[in-house]
């Protein structure tokens, strides 16, 4: 599948002008709160209809404002999950599920498809023992486990899902996140992710778009464009596999394009692949090979790009063809003189990481 | 009780039930239009409800001669196109009893269907339920307490109903003499007390039945919601 917009819409003083094309797998719609990505969401579910513009999945064109097309809502066949989940109070956690499911009868989906099969999508959530309980007897966590299940039950063509974890404490995102990825994985269906976590979207995304102030400001693989998100927490993801465990300290080494890496001892096995994300403000750099320092992680590189801003600079480091990216003080830039095409060693103080 | 007073009270059930039943499906689409729709004319449209709210009953008594009598522009077509006949006849108190309580019934319905969230409205749009399945499914089960309250004023206002009654279909024992207009007769006759006393006592309790029966039902149907 593919998913094309290209829009124009104006509300109160907000403009929003969005142009991506969004190919399979999870394409994350990535901003601040306020950037628009609540409301560009809505108009590809058909909520809200935008001034100008034209929106198609599969070639199949839901709006096209210059030959007046406009397909509403219920026909659409676009599954949406909601930041607040939206389950129906009056009915209890199957009828929640198999809501969708009666319109979505007549076309059936290519076999083999998990999304639509009731037994393959309560297990795929886990959500079996809930399916006689109410709405407001779940706790959080289930009542966006359920609307996932109750949005790909209706068989859509493609699955909206706006912050489904904002809601949630840590614990419950943690809950959830296994679900999404086995969503990714199995589901067949491809998603646009709308989130502002920068690990979320690390985890889940193949392709990012990164949404600001109304414009879409980068398209591409989460890889390249990750480290350029203007984000609070900005980091990096590298992408890694598992080269073995190192049993007596309970460490496990990864492979990265950039080196190798050392990290409290992964459940994965060897061979497995895995993301790391490397908080910027986690690296630290330093000009000559440090010596007798307490972190494990040493990656070479070249200083990339400075981005100074005010007190702080961004520094992207190319670590052998891998992105890097470290938060330094306006200072400490200075003090080591970095420039652009300097060699770098990066301490990296931590590392978080994500099974892909 | 007299077999005229039991007629009393018998043709007052018939009209207040059929005024309720009859005019509750034309409510709730009006009340949903005037909660969910933006159209031109709609305040035009919520007055026009509301007018027999705040006019005299006999004015709407009146009005309702006029247009729905035998001569009368819409009663003349009725006659002829469908042998509908309003004036003087029950089926004109329920007519007039049903106008008289619309208001009362619509406002009380719109009141619940703006409470229903339209956020789950749209949830259930985007899993494909066309407008009338998602007001059949989503909006109306919802709401349903207060279509019950809706109907219940109708009905009590129909019960007590005198004014426009009287002036459209007058005062026939046994064809449009209902329980107020018994009692007002009653009342207008020597030794007619007792009667108009053991009226009122019936007109209290069927009153307070639809009172309760309305809170019975609108706790098991929020039971229903909130059941874990």
């Amino acid at each position: 599948m593919s998913l094309e917009v290209d829009i124009q819409h104006t509300r109160g003083a907000f403009r929003l002008a969005a142009r991506f094309t969004a190919e399979p797998g999870v394409t994350a719609l990535f901003g601040h709160s306020g950037a628009g990505k609540s409301t560009l969401v809505d108009i590809v579910a058909g909520l809200i209809k935008p001034d100008r513009g034209r929106i198609a999945v599969d070639g199949q064109v839901l709006v096209d404002t210059e030959r007046g097309v406009f397909v509403p809502k219920h026909r659409r066949r676009v599954g949406y999950v909601f930041q607040d989940s939206r389950l129906f109070p009056h009915l209890s956690v199957q009828q929640n599920l198999v809501y969708g499911r009666w319109f979505a009868r007549g076309d059936r989906q290519q076999d083999g498809a998990a999304a639509g099969n009731f037994d393959s999508v309560v297990e795929l959530l886990g959500i079996g023992a809930l399916l006689d309980r109410r709405p407001d007897s779940l706790s959080g966590g289930e009542k966006q486990r359920v609307a996932i299940g109750r949005a790909l039950l209706a068989r859509p063509r493609l699955l909206l899902m706006d912050e489904p974890l904002a809601s949630l404490d840590e614990a419950r995102r943690a809950e959830i996140l296994p679900y999404v990825e086995r969503l990714r994985d199995h589901a067949g269906v491809p998603i646009l992710y709308v989130s502002h976590s920068v690990a979320e979207v690390a985890r889940l995304a193949t392709t990012v778009v990164i949404l600001s102030e109304g414009k879409v400001t980068a398209v591409g693989p989460v890889l390249d464009i990750l480290p350029l998100a203007d984000s609070g927490d900005g980091g990096s993801v590298l992408d890694a596999t598992v080269a073995r465990h190192d049993e007596p300290f309970q460490l496990t080494v990864l492979d990265t394009i950039a080196g190798e890496l050392q990290v409290p001892r992964l459940s994965a096995p060897v061979g497995a692949s895995v993301r790391a994300y490397i908080r910027a403000r986690d690296v630290m750099l330093s000009l000559h090979q440090p010596q007798e320092i307490s972190a494990l992680n040493v990656l070479s590189g070249k200083v990339a790009a400075i981005a100074a801003k005010g007190a702080q600079a961004d520094i992207r480091l190319d670590c052998n063809g891998a992105i890097v990216m470290a938060r330094l003080t306006a200072k400490s830039v200075e003090r080591l003189a970095l420039a652009p095409g300097r060699p770098v060693h990066a301490v990296i103080k931590s590392v978080s990481f994500e099974r892909s | 009780m007299t077999e005229e007073e039991w007629t009393a009270v018998r043709l007052s059930l018939l009209v207040a039930v059929t005024a309720t039943a009859a005019s509750l499906p034309f409510g709730v689409a009006i009340a949903w239009l005037l909660a969910r729709k933006r159209f031109w004319g709609k305040s035009l449209l919520d007055t026009l409800v509301h007018l027999p709210l705040i006019m005299p009953p006999v004015v709407t008594g009146y009005l309702l001669l006029i247009l729905f009598g035998k001569r009368g522009p819409i009663g003349a077509f009725l006659d002829q196109a469908f042998g509908i006949v309003f004036a003087f006849r029950w089926t004109g108190a329920a007519l007039a009893c049903a106008v008289m309580g619309f208001p009362l019934m619509v406002r009380t319905i719109r009141l619940s269907i703006e409470a229903v969230d339209t956020k789950l409205e749209n949830a259930a749009a985007t899993l494909g339920a066309n407008p009338l399945f998602v007001f059949a499914t989503i909006t109306l089960p919802l709401c349903l307490p207060g279509v019950i309250a809706g109907a219940i004023l109708c009905f009590a206002k129909s019960m007590g109903e005198f004014g426009a009654t009287i002036t459209f279909v007058s005062n026939i024992p046994g064809e449009t003499q209902t329980l107020p207009s018994a009692i007002y007769t009653l009342t207008q006759v020597p030794g007619g007390d007792a009667a108009a006393l053991r009226l009122t006592a019936v007109s209290i309790a069927i009153s307070m039945a639809a009172l309760l029966g309305s809170e019975l039902l609108a706790r098991r149907v929020g039971a229903r919601r909130v059941a874990t």
